[in-house]
């Protein structure tokens, strides 16, 4: 259970670590369309659209380890 | 068919603490993982915002003031290009005429002319800008005030365009 337990803090941290670098990405983003600047928002969209995989990916691990503890 | 011992509020409320502690964290990975699916929706939102905008939009002309109309240092309000965009028109005291957007930058708050410092001001969270180009000089605003672009045709003052 303690194993399970570390797992998931570690996960929920990553998840953590990738929503604060999707923030700052969509303010810069944000930023840049409002000075005139379009061009950044294809590759920011796709790099948010992997972090977000990502999240939904470490969530299903949580619940994944959170499942096979309980068992 | 479930067997009561696997229903839904049964995890979720477990009389175990251990349990219980592994419901919270899933339930507030769920939460954050909700929340990175949003800023992905909102950069996505900027995208097809930035595919459908059109930034060559085609500017009326409009005759905004006559050159003797506003004394050295004074100003004159106008909207443009549309009713809702308020512009301000400001005869410096190097004798240019200089129009920008009347909206900060920052958080949008009306700007004003300063004749004292001979510079634009925005009075919420004092942010200055150029009087001549509109540029940042201080404070929060990321971006110059959108600059109006002026052509004198005979004594009359008339809005071509806006630009940066």
């Amino acid at each position: 259970m303690r194993r399970g337990l570390t797992a998931i803090d570690a996960a929920m941290l990553l998840v953590i670590v990738i929503l604060i670098v999707q923030m700052w990405l969509l303010t810069a983003t944000l930023e840049s369309y409002l000075a005139g600047q379009a061009g950044v928002a294809l590759p920011a969209a796709l790099i948010s659209g992997i972090l977000s995989t990502a999240c939904v990916a470490l969530y299903l691990f949580i619940r994944k380890v959170d499942r096979t503890v309980r068992k | 068919m479930k067997t009561p011992t696997k229903q839904l509020w049964r995890e979720e409320f477990s009389v175990f603490a251990g349990e219980d502690r592994y419901v919270q964290r899933r339930q507030f990975t769920k939460f954050l993982m909700l929340t990175s699916v949003g800023m992905f929706a909102g950069n996505l939102w900027i995208l097809v915002r930035s595919w459908f905008s059109n930034p060559r939009a085609v500017f009326p002309e409009q005759t905004v003031a006559r050159a003797g109309e506003i004394p050295v240092g004074a100003v004159k309000l106008f909207t443009y290009p549309t009713p809702q965009d308020h512009c301000i028109l400001v005869h410096t005291r190097s004798g240019q005429y200089t129009a920008f957007s009347q909206k900060c930058t920052h958080l949008s708050c009306a700007v004003y002319y300063s004749a004292k410092n001979d510079r634009l001001e925005c009075p919420c969270h004092e942010g200055y800008f150029s009087v001549l180009d509109g540029t940042v000089l201080q404070g929060p605003p990321p971006r110059p005030l959108p600059r109006v672009q002026l052509e004198q045709r005979g004594d009359e003052l008339i809005a071509i365009g806006m630009g940066t």
